[in-house]
């Protein structure tokens, strides 16, 4: 058995799994039983001057029959009285000690504010902050959440505040709404926040009714841009994660992934590229809490499986490998190959090469069922038949490399090398 | 031990001939089926339907809720497509040839889908066609079958005046009068039949017989073409002795008294033979025992292997507890007071004759089966003496065709009265081919 357990910052974990900044973890009945069913960790839904929520607030993506593909919300920061909360968190901490408690904050614009509301938290017993410089709906209309974590500078002076005030260790949560994470991470980082977390939902629109013409989620006949999360997010957090991983000042400090995490899987790819903690939030939204059980079963089987004894044994393990275009392989070569035996000549790789790639696959007429083969001198090892096929393993791409020496762009027209003819 | 009707309550008929294929009940629960399809490419499903119904692509329109498109998707290629989709021996046609079979995995259940997708346009009368103007040529149809209705759809779209002669008083041919009640409704029947007139330009008129009430001559000296749609007609004899004793009857004409006469007036017998095990076999056998007969027994001169019906009608058949006797030949009736007391059968045995399918070649050894009805269902016969008459090129009665022409020119032909009996669907295909060769025919300049 694999130790799937969590340091961050020395604040400790049986695993790795928290439930993010959300209405899971906005109370304390939530999150009693979200540590009863096995989670490691919470972050308190974001604290502040106390706000009022509207109706209807959520709204989703179905794709292909599937709920939720991605997920969308237009709910404030806790909307609960400021004490109640800090009196729960406190509870919470008592019951759960060996759970990681960390509270989400988005204080007022002024040093004040925060110092106030860091102290009155740190009295909870919590183990951490998370400042939410991400929320991308409503709070940034009063000049918070996103609107602070979209110019680095504004975002460097609210650290420098915290840091002044905070004894415990501060994350600070990145908003995806800007056309790079790295600068006001870099801010962060440089001001003295302990660690980062990404990414905060995508200004959505997640769809308009058809009947009464009005964008999702309709609040009385209206609506409003809302944050985007769920499977759907999950590519642009993980290449967010990595730029983060990347750079030299950001890969200083811990990252907590956060972005469309909804099973063991996709956790392990956060934490490849760089994650030492996960954060869920929409997953246990539609499904519950239980699936933590999976989470945690599939993680330590899979450890087991590679040879892992900890976390820290893979964390970040698959940065190296992503490079600039450039410095790819142009003699890396594969072309597709068809199982016969295993085709259930359902044609889709091939329409899918006639029409949307190299038209590379040959057809041969058969009633009711047509026979589909690789034309080799044609296929440019796109993947777009593997990805179609709806049997495992039937295509698969062979390596027939087109010189043995590794040849990148650069070197590629260094050489003069010629382009393709057709 | 007799003969007679009024064997269940009310109650009983209704559950016996309830729906055996009940329709999703739900958008939801269609849209868990629909999504399942794969979308092929040339799809084998639609390569195995004899309309060619663009399969994947009406699944595809359920999933983006435009019913409408997918009811016309359906209907274009295959006006009764919504009664197929209930009598349409899908597991030899479509569904068997979804490729999730070879993958081991359930067929996309296309049937219910396409009922799905058709249902509430033909209950609605969704307008999905129009008819362009009127040419003013005129057109006799033979026959308001499955054969006789579809050609006269694509000819009343096309802006031809059609008249279309049915010799019983209602429409749907075999739809309507030869199909187990438990797959499609007397009432579904008409719909559809009104659904397909709702076009315009479609007059049909009931109770006129070809070669009673009218000929072919005068339909030719009155109409511009004539398609001959009147399908097959008398049952094939067994030609053994006890024939006509009282308690024999075929297997079209028992299904037809409970299509047309309603449940509790159908004599059925105690204890009932059904001879044959095609597709009417069953439906006569299920019915024989949904009537409330106590015990049914199928009687095969061949083996399992060489069945007509589709193993799906066979496990409906064991399902109503009908038995099933193998390589048996029907030899004698017996009867006391002109009524029937045992069917005596001869114990076959298959062997290879060195071409075609192995024949059933008696052992000499018999059996008899003690029943008070003999159902037959052998198989019906062409009207052999009829076109003979009109000096109509034919095999054995079945119309000769040439790209759907007979041999006397303006007279096309389609369906169970060329191939001699085959699937509705078949049928309508057919009267799709003629309505093409007749509108080639009528503005050939």
């Amino acid at each position: 058995m694999a130790d799937i357990s969590a340091d961050f910052l020395g604040i400790k974990s049986p695993n790795p799994f928290w439930l993010a900044s959300a209405p899971p973890t906005d109370k304390k009945v939530n999150v009693l039983r979200a540590f009863e069913a096995g989670w490691g960790g919470v972050v308190w839904k974001t604290l502040g001057s106390q706000i009022k929520n509207v109706s209807s607030r959520y709204s989703s993506v179905d794709y292909h029959g599937s709920r939720m593909m991605g997920f969308n919300n237009i709910e404030l920061i806790s909307d609960r009285p400021l004490d109640l909360n800090l009196k729960e968190i406190r509870e919470c901490v008592r019951l759960f000690p060996d759970r990681a408690m960390i509270v989400s904050l988005m204080a007022d614009n002024n040093r004040e504010s925060w110092h106030e509301l860091i102290k009155q938290v740190e009295d909870t017993g919590a183990h951490g902050l998370e400042l939410n410089f991400g929320c991308p709906h409503g709070m940034t209309e009063r000049g918070m959440g996103a609107a602070v974590g979209q110019d680095p500078e504004i975002a460097r002076m609210v650290v420098e505040w915290v840091m002044e005030a905070a004894t415990i260790p501060v994350i600070t949560k990145l908003t995806p709404n800007v056309h790079s994470v790295v600068p006001t991470g870099r801010a962060a980082v440089q001001a003295g926040s302990d660690a980062l977390s990404l990414i905060n939902t995508i200004q959505s629109v997640t769809g308009v009714n058809l009947d009464t013409f009005v964008p999702n989620p309709n609040v009385g006949g209206q609506s409003t841009f809302g944050g985007y999360c769920g499977p759907a997010v999950k590519p642009i957090a993980l290449k967010m994660l990595t730029t983060i991983s990347q750079d030299p000042v950001t890969s200083r400090v811990p990252v907590s992934g956060i972005g469309g995490i909804t099973t063991w899987k996709d956790a392990v790819e956060f934490m490849l590229l760089g994650a030492t903690t996960l954060q869920v939030c929409t997953a246990a939204m539609k499904y519950g809490f239980r699936i933590i059980e999976d989470m945690c079963e599939g993680l330590n089987n899979w450890m087991d499986e590679k040879g892992f004894k900890t976390i820290n044994d893979f964390i970040g393990k698959s940065v190296p490998t992503l490079t600039h275009w450039e410095e790819l392989d142009i003699n890396y070569h594969i072309v597709a190959n068809i199982n016969q035996e295993k085709c259930i000549h359902c044609g889709l790789c091939y329409i899918s090469c006639e029409d949307g790639s190299h038209q590379a696959i040959n057809l041969s007429y058969g009633n009711p069922y047509n026979t589909y083969a690789i034309k080799e001198d044609e296929c440019v090892g796109c993947n777009l038949c593997k990805l179609v096929c709806p049997v495992d393993n039937c295509i698969t791409m062979v390596e027939q490399r087109k010189g043995p020496e590794y040849l990148n762009w650069k070197e590629f027209q260094r050489r003069g090398l010629p382009l393709n003819d057709h | 031990m007799a003969v007679r009707n009024n064997r269940l309550s009310a109650e009983e008929y209704e559950r016996q001939f309830s729906d055996i294929h009940p329709p999703f009940e739900t958008h939801d629960a269609a849209l868990v089926e629909a999504n399942r399809c794969l979308y092929c490419y040339d799809a084998p499903c639609t390569k195995s339907c004899p309309t060619s119904i663009n399969v994947p692509k009406f699944i595809k329109q359920i999933t983006t809720e435009n019913l409408k498109g997918a009811a016309h998707t359906i209907l274009t290629a295959n006006i009764m497509g919504g009664g197929c989709s209930k009598v349409c021996p899908v597991e030899k046609l479509c569904e068997g040839a979804c490729v999730y079979n070879l993958m081991e995995e359930e067929p996309i259940h296309i049937a219910r889908l396409q009922r799905y997708a058709t249902e509430r346009a033909i209950a609605e009368k969704w307008p999905l066609f129009t008819r362009k103007p009127s040419t003013g040529k005129r057109v006799a149809v033979v026959g308001a079958g499955p054969s006789g209705l579809s050609c006269a759809h694509v000819l009343a779209a096309e802006g031809i005046d059609v008249t279309v002669y049915e010799k019983e008083s209602k429409g749907g041919g075999l739809m309507t009068y030869g199909i187990a009640a438990y797959k499609v409704t007397p009432e579904f029947c008409e719909a559809e039949v009104n659904f397909i007139t709702s076009i315009g330009g479609i007059d049909i008129q009931y109770n006129k017989e070809l070669g009673k009430d009218i000929t072919i001559d005068q339909l030719l000296s009155a109409y511009d073409a004539v398609y001959l749609a009147f399908g097959v007609g008398l049952t094939r004899q067994l030609a053994i002795p006890g024939e006509e004793l009282h308690g024999v009857t075929d297997a079209i004409s028992f299904i037809y008294d409970i299509r047309n006469s309603g449940y509790p007036s159908v004599p059925v017998g105690d204890k009932v033979a059904v001879i044959g095990m095609g597709m009417t076999a069953i439906d006569a056998a299920t019915q024989a025992r949904r009537l409330g007969a106590s015990e049914v027994t199928l009687v095969y001169r061949r083996t399992q292997q060489e069945m007509p019906c589709t193993e799906a009608e066979l496990d409906i058949a064991k399902l109503d507890g009908c038995k099933i006797i193998w390589l048996a030949a029907p030899k004698e009736i017996k009867g006391e007071n002109g009524q029937v007391t045992a069917l005596v059968c001869e114990v076959m045995k298959l062997e290879d004759p060195g071409y075609g399918r192995p024949a059933p070649v008696p052992t000499g050894e018999t059996f008899s089966l003690y029943v008070d009805m003999v159902i037959k269902a052998t198989g019906q016969m062409p009207y052999e003496r009829m076109v003979n008459c009109y000096a109509l090129d034919n095999t054995q009665g079945k119309l000769s065709i040439n790209n759907s022409h007979t041999s006397k020119p303006g007279v096309f032909a389609g369906g169970d009265c060329v191939n001699g009996g085959k699937e509705v669907v078949d049928a309508v295909q057919a009267g799709k081919d003629g309505a093409k060769a007749i509108l080639q025919y009528l503005f050939k300049d």
